[in-house]
């Protein structure tokens, strides 16, 4: 029923975040992680099609966060930040996964 | 040998890709031919200069600390992109300071970043000799 989508490309360079944001549906989840951080943070350029999709859950990973220097005070409302043991359990508990590379 | 202008064009994010640290070893061993070296920070290149960085979590080596010492090499010119920033909802005070000593002025700590517009670093793209492009 539910499907992890995973994006790892920053949405300043590549499309990947918004093809995802294209094709995710209701209920499904969105894991932003290594480049693709960048796309969890308010006030940039992509910030309003990701507050667009509707009844998605938002995750994006710590370490990659903390590696470029962005706290958590800087991402838009309603993001979850998890580790690597939550991305390995998020995978597990979805139906499926599609990763955006 | 005349001296030659030379420009980095920095355009991706650090760590998930190599390009950021390999710019970055090329400039330090420029360094040692006394050019005429400016870095140009534009596009997703922004971020690597950001305050703050702690890859401890991700097994990456922190090569952000590096960007503070260019000073020390003579590369004083580091231009950063406003629109860049913009596009990215930073500014330049999300950036780290970056220093060098001037020799002409008393040896007096001047700030080696500078922002510019998109129209005025591709007017001083064009003044190059050379383009390096990372």
């Amino acid at each position: 029923m539910s499907t992890l989508h995973t994006v790892n490309k920053s949405p300043f360079e590549k499309r990947s975040l918004e093809s995802c944001l294209g094709y995710v549906k209701a209920g499904s989840s969105v894991l932003l992680y290594e480049d693709a951080v960048y796309g969890a943070i308010k006030g940039t350029a992509i910030a309003a099609k990701m507050s667009a999709a509707a009844d998605v859950k938002f995750f994006v990973m710590g370490p990659d966060l903390k590696a470029r220097g962005v706290s958590e005070d800087k991402l838009l409302d309603g993001i979850e930040v998890v580790d690597y043991a939550a991305f390995v359990k998020m995978a597990a508990e979805n139906d499926r996964v599609q990763a955006w590379v | 040998m005349s001296v030659k202008k030379f420009m980095y064009i920095n355009r991706k994010a650090p760590y998930g890709t190599i390009y950021a640290l390999e710019s970055l070893e090329v400039v330090l061993i420029g360094a040692a031919f006394d050019q005429d070296v400016s870095l140009a920070f534009i596009g997703d290149g922004v971020y690597q200069l950001t305050k703050g960085q702690n890859t401890e979590a991700i097994g990456q080596k922190n090569f952000s600390p590096t960007y503070s010492a260019l000073g020390d090499y003579d590369v004083n010119k580091i231009y950063v992109e406003k629109e860049s920033l913009e596009e990215r909802g930073l500014s330049v005070e999300d950036l780290m300071p970056l220093t060098y000593e001037d020799e002409d002025d008393d040896w007096a700590e001047k700030d080696s970043i500078r922002l510019l517009s998109r129209a005025e670093l591709a007017d001083i793209m064009e003044e190059q000799d050379i383009l390096f492009s990372f």
